[in-house]
């Protein structure tokens, strides 16, 4: 079964950031709605009714275009695609098919620490059909056209992929695009992303018969999906069968992909220009204003986590927020790499975990990050422990006091003053002359007995860097 | 006979209140009833039109100003969205469909004062020349019950020529509004595409239609386009329309150029109108235009490219019908593909369907260059023909239909020969030039038509052009 090498392309329809839907002044946020209340006759597909372009998804798929590394086309139109479905209420789906607003482009991916570039095919705009139910044993299904007519900009990559590690890679190379490009809300769980992802398996150069697999909504189930399908077209071939060019689906209950529609029902689209929409025209100097408000891009933050002294792993923790990314950048601005590389150590270590365990969430870190950066400083100036520090960091990032005050309420603010220090360890010396004697004789290592010694008498309140130069000194080493 | 005033006064003597609009639309009303053997109206609006011309009449005695059609009654072709009637097209499909909104064209009416009293008959989805496909009845001719007012806007036609109102609403994508015109002796203006929107008008092919009046006189035609046309945020294929008012049409025929279409003047006219047309061009000429043969080459292409792109966007707009949201749907259906098939099979006419399956062919993968794109390519050619022709002329004329009203039932047997009937309209609407059909005599007592088009958005031309004909004959 591994001689099969696998090849693996992916479509992505991206939901834009927009107020209102593609073609209607109706609102665009479906999330919280009643069925059928976010609708007007143009959703509906009411006689007589027309579309009008929004205006802000020419700048969305501008954005977009430069995000995967490439520029909108001058010239672009809007194409019907006709099949019949109770959620289709036009009876066509207005796409771009032969002119999209997007050619070419790319994704930088890396997989296992190796760079690897993909192609894209292109990207085009399109609306969202509405959403159909059907209850368990009914004799009827329900259609929401809420979601009808949201904008979407379908992004497909060239047949690149080899393994299941690099589509996922794509797949989160492109939600962080989208995301840091402000095209998208990139909300996966509400569908802002669903993948459609293409794979064939071949003991050859000659591509083997492919399958889609549709609506994959994480990044998880892409990774899955496209495991189960090498394997299983795998296991086809050896057996001599056939693989069968269909559409399929994913039951992640199951984490099974299942076929839905072989090729032979597949729809003759009749696609020809929409008449009613003009061609989408956009001059240079729009473009170039879009290209020089560009957000910063995933790259360039890498290379700003990179100088810092950031790990790639801790590097990509940070990208998926991308505020908690700008706060670490602009602490390395202004208070230098050190103070920005142990605010990302908290970030990407400790408060993580808060965060996963529900005990904070990063709005509160963002909104108490003053707090943060002065609770690091105590730390770095010996006025705190480590271990102390967490134990007020939830108290700091929840309440946004002092963390000195509330460090000194929680009496955790380590003793620097030598003289106190010196009565604590001339008696704790005094109590262990054995470890004294060994200290003195070499055994370097039992100083750090004797430190714990010093950090049990003052509760915990003793710096330990400063304890031990003192032992040192008192014992002469 | 239409004894309507010209609607600027109609509206003047309503502002005055020398005259009730309550008083217009029971007239308007009570000449529908009287007028009712003729079926040019598929339905009345009888509460909500005398419920406006009330607040209206009080508005005017409070002293407010109305606008420049108030109180005028007025009738559109029932694929017009509208309050107070269903819309249905004349179809079996959108029976009973109760519009949740109004076209613009009827808003901006609306907006001057006029009252829509009646929706007209037509070819359902204004598929025809003659309302014969109406999927109700067929509408008669005023002037020879046994003949057909010609058609799509054949009720519209038909409604102006009996004087049930000042003016009616028709629709043109291939010569639906100049047709029923020159078969009834209206005056039926096509404008430049997109100078009307289409908004709220049921769509046939979204790149052919045009919406316009039909009146008993020129003047009235320009004054209903000047309310109804420009830019709508509803329409993006609408565009701004002349700052000059199409109600100033002194133009001059000095200096004119008037381009005779040869193709139009051959063989297939019948005699009686070749020589009612020469007559018009003769009398233009006296009166100081300059008269041209002009040659559009590809002209004789045009109804063929025109029956493949028409419908082409026929079949795709006519797919939102299916029986599932609003209209017709079949009860008795078991499964959804059932739902779609019976409601789809019984809500549309025949036409309907054969424009479907030819508009379906043409768009299907392997047939889609050999048909679709290569109507486009001399769609193409054709404009690029206008263009050059308009280079060397101001205006291009000829007649409005080869023959004049055919007898009801004389061509249904016959969908091509039908067809044929668009033959000299079709173009106008492939090219997107402004059209206007005017009277221009008779042949055997049927009227005769005499077309005259414009280069794109010279529609105040046109008119101008359409007014000074008319002057010589009156």
């Amino acid at each position: 079964m591994s001689s099969y090498k696998a090849t693996i392309g992916i479509e992505c329809h991206v939901q834009l950031k927009t107020a209102t839907k593609l073609f209607a002044a109706v609102s665009n946020d479906a999330r919280a709605a009643e069925p059928n209340t976010l609708i007007s006759h143009i959703c509906m597909g009411m006689p007589g009714s027309l579309p009008v372009l929004n205006g802000k998804v020419i700048e969305l798929a501008t954005k977009a275009a430069f995000a995967l590394g490439t520029r909108p086309q001058a010239f672009s139109k809007f194409d019907r695609k006709h099949y019949f479905y109770p959620d289709l209420p036009k009876g066509y789906q207005i796409s771009q098919f032969e002119q999209p607003i997007i050619l070419g482009g790319h994704i930088n991916t890396s997989v296992e620490g190796k760079p690897k570039r993909i192609n894209l095919t292109r990207a085009h705009l399109e609306e969202d059909a509405g959403k159909s139910t059907h209850p368990e044993g009914a004799n009827y299904s329900l259609v929401d056209l809420n979601r009808a007519g949201t904008p979407l900009i379908e992004i497909v990559s060239e047949p690149e992929m080899h393994s299941a590690a690099e589509a996922k890679a794509y797949a989160q190379e492109l939600y962080l695009l989208m995301k840091y490009a402000d095209v998208s809300d990139v909300d996966l769980y509400h569908g802002n992303m669903r993948f459609d992802v293409n794979v064939s398996v071949s003991k050859t150069e000659k591509l083997g018969t492919r399958t889609e697999t549709k609506n994959l909504n994480s990044f998880r189930s892409v990774e899955k999906a496209i495991d189960y399908e090498i394997v299983r077209q795998s296991d086809l071939l050896d057996k001599g069968k056939e693989i069968l060019q269909e559409t399929r689906g994913w039951d992640d209950t199951k984490q099974k992909t299942y076929s839905q529609r072989s090729k032979e029902d597949s729809h003759d689209y009749r696609y020809f220009p929409d008449p009613d929409l003009p061609p989408i025209v956009i001059d240079e100097k729009f473009i170039s204003v879009i290209e020089n408000s560009m957000p910063q891009l995933p790259d360039e933050l890498r290379r700003q986590f990179e100088k810092i002294g950031l790990d790639s792993s801790q590097a990509e923790t940070l990208l998926y927020e991308p505020e908690i990314s700008k706060f670490v950048v602009e602490i390395s601005d202004s208070h230098g790499n050190k103070t920005a590389k142990t605010i990302a150590n908290w970030v990407t270590g400790e408060i993580q975990h808060l965060v996963v365990d529900g005990k904070l969430d990063w709005q509160q870190v963002l909104t108490n990050s003053k707090s943060l950066v002065k609770l690091v400083s105590l730390v770095d100036g010996n006025l705190l422990s480590s271990t102390a520090a967490k134990e007020v960091l939830v108290d700091v990032l929840t309440t946004g006091s002092d963390p000195q005050a509330i460090a000194e309420s929680k009496n955790l603010i380590q003793e620097s003053d030598e003289s106190a220090l010196i009565m604590i360890i001339e008696q704790v010396i005094s109590d262990n002359q054995k470890a004294a004697e060994d200290v003195r004789n070499g055994e370097i290592k039992v100083i750090g007995f004797l430190v714990g010694q010093v950090m049990k008498a003052s509760q915990g309140k003793a710096n330990p860097t400063i304890v031990q130069n003192l032992i040192k000194k008192l014992l002469g080493v | 006979m239409n004894n309507w005033p010209v609607i600027a006064d109609i509206a003047k003597d309503v502002e005055s209140g020398k005259v009730k609009a309550v008083d217009l639309v029971k007239e308007a009303l009570k000449r529908i009833e009287d007028a009712s053997e003729y079926k040019a109206v598929i339905a009345n609006i009888k509460v909500r039109s005398l419920e406006r011309a009330g607040y209206i009449d009080e508005q005017v005695r409070t002293g407010k100003k109305i606008g420049r059609l108030a109180g005028v009654p007025f009738i559109a072709k029932d694929n017009y969205l509208a309050f107070g009637a269903d819309t249905t097209a004349a179809s079996n499909i959108l029976k009973g469909f109760d519009a949740p909104y109004q076209a613009t064209a009827i808003e901006k009416l609306e907006a001057e004062g006029a009252i829509l009293v009646a929706k007209a008959n037509l070819d359902a989805f204004a598929h025809g020349s003659s309302t014969e496909n109406s999927d109700y009845f067929t509408t008669l001719n005023p002037h020879d019950k046994t003949r057909v007012p010609g058609g799509s806007s054949g009720g519209s036609g038909a409604a102006v020529i009996l004087g049930l109102v000042p003016f009616a609403l028709g629709s043109d994508t291939g010569g639906s509004i100049r047709l029923p015109a020159s078969f009834c002796g209206a005056v039926g203006m096509k404008p430049t595409y997109g100078l009307v929107s289409r908004s709220g008008v049921v769509a046939m092919a979204s790149s052919l239609d045009c919406m316009g009046p039909l009146t008993s006189n020129v003047t009235d035609a320009g004054l209903i386009l000047d309310v109804m046309s420009g830019r709508d945020p509803l329409d993006s294929t609408t565009i701004e329309r002349d700052y000059i008012s199409y109600t100033k049409l002194d133009i001059g025929l000095k200096g004119k150029i008037i381009g005779v279409i040869k193709e139009y003047m051959g063989d297939g006219l019948d005699g009686n109108i070749k020589a009612n047309i020469q007559t018009a061009i003769n009398n233009l000429e006296t009166a100081g235009a300059t008269i041209k043969e002009i040659s559009l080459p590809s002209l004789p292409l045009a109804l063929a490219v025109y029956y493949i792109i028409c419908p082409a966007e026929v079949s795709s707009n006519l797919s939102r019908y299916d029986g599932q949201r609003y209209g017709y749907s079949a009860k008795d259906a078991d499964t959804l593909d059932d739902s779609y098939e019976l409601s789809r099979e019984k809500g549309f006419g025949a036409e309907a369907k054969r424009r479907i399956m030819i508009g379906t062919y043409v768009l299907s993968s392997g047939y889609y260059d050999a048909y679709y794109n290569k109507a486009q390519t001399v769609r193409t050619k054709l404009i690029n023909e206008f263009q050059a022709a308009f280079k060397e002329v101001d205006f291009l004329a000829g007649p409005t239909s080869p023959s004049t009203a055919f007898k009801i039932g004389e061509n249904t047997s016959d969908p091509l020969k039908m067809y044929l009937t668009d033959i000299m309209t079709v173009a106008a609407n492939l090219v997107g030039v402004p059209a206007i059909s005017v009277p221009c005599g008779t042949s055997d007592g049927l009227p005769v038509g005499l077309q005259l088009m414009a280069p794109q958005q010279k529609d105040r031309d046109l008119l101008g052009l359409a007014k000074a004909f008319e002057d010589l004959n009156t």
